[in-house]
C-alpha cells in the first residue's frame, strides 16, 4: 500500500475548566489511506473534536497536541493560519451537520459554491459557471441552472446538504471529513445523500472520514470503523466484522439498538461503571 | 371504548392545510405509531389532540369525550404530551420540583410533595434531583423529567413526539425500556410519532404510515417485522431504514 494520506499518532485535545484541563481526546492514533473510515461514538466521545483537530479548527483555549499529525508529509500542527487556509477546503474539506446553520443565508447557492472554488483557483467566469453546474448535477440536483440562483432558505434540508457537499467537493480535495452529515435529515433522504458522498469519494479515489453516532449507518458506508468512548478508541475493526466486535462498549451499543424485527421484551442497557469515563 | 377517536380531521396552520381527512381509532391500552418523513403532518395530529393546534375541523375524542377547540382541562387530565427535545421542553429557571408540581397546582390537586416523590421514583430518578435545575441534568435524565411531568395528572393517554430521537443510542434504550414499563404498570395508551421504524417494532402494536398529510397505510407491527407492508411508499420507508 502507498503511504497514507493522514497519519495521526497520539492525538490529544484538551480544554481548560475551573478544575484544571480536561482531555476530551486522550491519545488516539490512526491512519487514513484512500479509503472510507468511520468514527463512531456517543455524545462527548471526542469524535467531532478528532475531525476538527485534523483541520486545525480548534481555537484557543483548546489545545491540540500529537506525536504526529501528518497530511501527505505536511506537519499540520506546524502550519501557520495562512498555510492552513491553503489546505482547508482545497485539500481537506469538511461537511457539517446542519445545512441550515452552515450555509450563508444572504448568498445564493451558486455564489457560495463559486466562492469555494475561486478562493483556491484562478478561473474565468464562464469556466466557474460551467463547473458549478456540473458539480450540482453531480450531487443529483435536477435543475442546476435554477438551483444555483436560489437562496439557502428556498431549498429543502436534503438539497441544502447536497449543496454543501457540492461546495466541499468542487475544489477536488484529497480528504473529505463528514461530521454527522445526515443526522439533520429525514431517513428517506439520508440514504440518498450518503450514496452521493459514497459515489463521489469512491469515484475520485479520495479518503473519507465519516463521523456519526449511528453504528449501522457507518457500517454500511465505510471500510473500516473506529469506535470511540470517552476520548479513546476502544475498538477498531473492518466494517463487515462489526458483529464480531469484542469490546464490551461496542457490544453494548449494538445490543442497545432496537431492530426492525424486534422481539426482546427489554433492551439491554449499558453498564457505565464497567469502563472508565462517564 | 376507544382511547382516541379522530374523525375526518383536517388541521391548518394559517392558510396551509397540513393534515387532510385523517380518521383513526386507537383502542384503550394500545400503543400506536405514526411514521413518515418531516412535513407529513404526524406531529401536527398530536398537537391538535393536545390542543396546541387549534385550527382544525372534524372530530377529536379522547376516552369517549369529544374535545372542544378551547383549552380543555378535562381533556388535559386524560391526555398529556412528551416533546422531542428535552433541552427545549423544560423551563430553564424552574427546578424539577416546581416543573412537576405545576400541573397539580393548576388542577387544584393536593398532596404535591408526596406525588412528586413518587413520580420521580416511578421514572427512575433519584430524589436528589428533585431540587435541581434542568441544566444540571443529562439529556436522558431530562427526558425522564419530561415523562414524569406528563404523568403527574395520571392521564390515560400519552402523546409521544419523537421522544428518543435527540438522545444517544444507549440512553434511548433506557427511555424505551422506561416507556414500556410505565405502559405495562399504569395501563397507558400511547400515540407515538417517530421516523425510527425499529423503535416502532419495540414499543408499538400498530402503525400508520403518513405522507403529505394523509394516512397511506395502517398496519400491524407484525407486518412491519416481516417486511410485509403493502403500499409502495411504506416499503420505500422501510428500505431506507435498512430493513425489508
Amino acid at each position: 500500500m502507498t503511504s497514507p494520506l493522514l497519519d495521526v499518532k497520539n492525538l490529544r485535545v484538551s480544554f481548560p475548566t475551573h478544575r484544571g484541563r480536561v482531555e476530551v481526546v486522550k491519545g488516539i492514533s490512526f491512519t487514513l489511506g484512500r479509503e472510507r473510515l468511520g468514527i463512531v461514538g456517543e455524545s462527548g466521545s471526542g469524535k467531532s473534536m478528532t475531525g476538527r483537530s485534523i483541520l486545525k479548527l480548534i481555537r484557543r483555549p483548546g489545545l491540540v497536541t500529537a506525536d504526529r499529525l501528518g497530511f501527505e508529509g505536511i506537519d499540520i500542527l506546524a502550519q501557520s493560519e495562512k498555510q492552513m487556509r491553503a489546505i482547508r477546503g482545497a485539500r481537506i474539506s469538511m461537511v457539517m451537520q446542519d445545512p441550515k446553520f452552515s450555509l450563508n443565508p444572504v448568498m445564493t447557492v451558486g455564489e457560495q459554491i463559486a466562492e469555494a472554488l475561486v478562493t483556491h483557483r484562478r478561473l474565468g467566469r464562464r469556466e466557474v459557471r460551467r463547473r458549478i453546474l456540473d458539480m450540482l448535477a453531480a450531487v443529483r440536483i435536477n435543475d442546476p441552472e435554477r438551483v444555483a440562483g436560489l437562496y439557502p432558505h428556498e431549498v429543502s434540508g436534503g438539497m441544502g446538504q447536497r449543496v454543501m457537499i457540492a461546495m466541499m467537493l468542487i475544489p477536488e480535495p484529497d480528504v473529505l471529513i463528514a461530521d454527522e452529515p445526515t443526522s439533520a435529515l429525514d431517513v428517506s433522504v439520508q440514504a440518498q445523500v450518503l450514496d452521493i458522498i459514497d459515489a463521489l469519494v469512491t469515484g475520485k479515489g479520495m479518503g473519507l472520514i465519516l463521523i456519526s453516532h449511528d453504528l449501522n449507518l457507518v457500517s454500511r458506508y465505510c471500510d473500516r470503523i473506529l469506535v470511540m468512548n470517552a476520548g479513546r478508541v476502544v475498538e477498531e475493526c473492518a466494517a463487515g466484522e462489526l458483529d464480531k466486535a469484542r469490546h464490551p462498549y461496542t457490544r453494548g451499543l449494538l445490543a442497545a439498538m432496537p431492530t426492525i424485527d424486534e422481539s426482546r421484551d427489554e433492551l439491554p442497557v449499558l453498564d457505565r461503571t464497567q469502563w472508565a469515563g462517564t | 371504548m376507544n382511547a382516541i377517536d379522530l374523525g375526518n380531521l383536517d388541521v391548518s396552520y394559517g392558510d396551509t392545510r397540513v393534515v387532510h381527512g385523517v380518521t383513526l381509532a386507537i383502542a384503550e391500552g394500545e400503543s400506536f405509531a405514526l411514521v413518515g418523513e418531516s412535513g407529513s403532518g404526524k406531529s401536527t395530529i398530536l398537537r391538535a389532540i393536545a390542543g396546541l393546534a387549534p385550527d382544525w375541523t372534524g372530530t377529536i375524542a379522547v376516552m369517549g369525550a369529544a374535545r372542544s377547540h378551547a383549552v380543555d382541562r378535562a381533556v388535559s387530565r386524560q391526555v398529556q404530551m412528551v416533546f422531542q427535545d428535552p433541552y427545549g421542553s423544560l423551563h430553564p429557571r424552574k427546578t424539577i420540583d416546581s416543573a412537576l408540581s405545576e400541573p397539580l397546582a393548576i388542577h387544584g390537586i393536593g398532596n404535591r410533595g408526596e406525588r412528586v416523590e413518587a413520580m420521580l421514583k416511578a421514572v427512575g430518578l433519584d430524589q436528589r434531583f428533585r431540587f435541581r435545575f434542568p441544566h444540571q441534568l443529562s439529556g436522558g435524565q431530562r427526558q425522564r423529567v419530561a415523562i414524569a411531568r406528563a404523568l403527574m395528572l395520571e392521564p390515560k393517554v400519552l402523546l409521544l413526539d419523537e421522544p428518543t430521537s435527540a438522545l444517544d443510542v444507549s440512553v434511548q434504550a433506557e427511555i424505551l425500556n422506561l416507556l414500556k414499563r410505565l405502559r405495562r404498570e399504569q395501563g397507558l395508551t400511547y400515540l407515538l410519532v417517530t421516523h425510527n421504524l425499529p423503535v416502532v417494532s419495540f414499543l408499538c402494536d400498530r402503525l400508520a404510515v403518513m405522507r403529505h398529510g394523509r394516512i397511506v397505510e395502517i398496519a400491524e407491527v407484525a407486518q412491519l417485522k416481516r417486511g410485509a407492508l403493502r403500499e409502495p411508499y411504506s416499503r420505500e420507508l422501510l428500505a431506507a431504514t435498512g430493513g425489508g
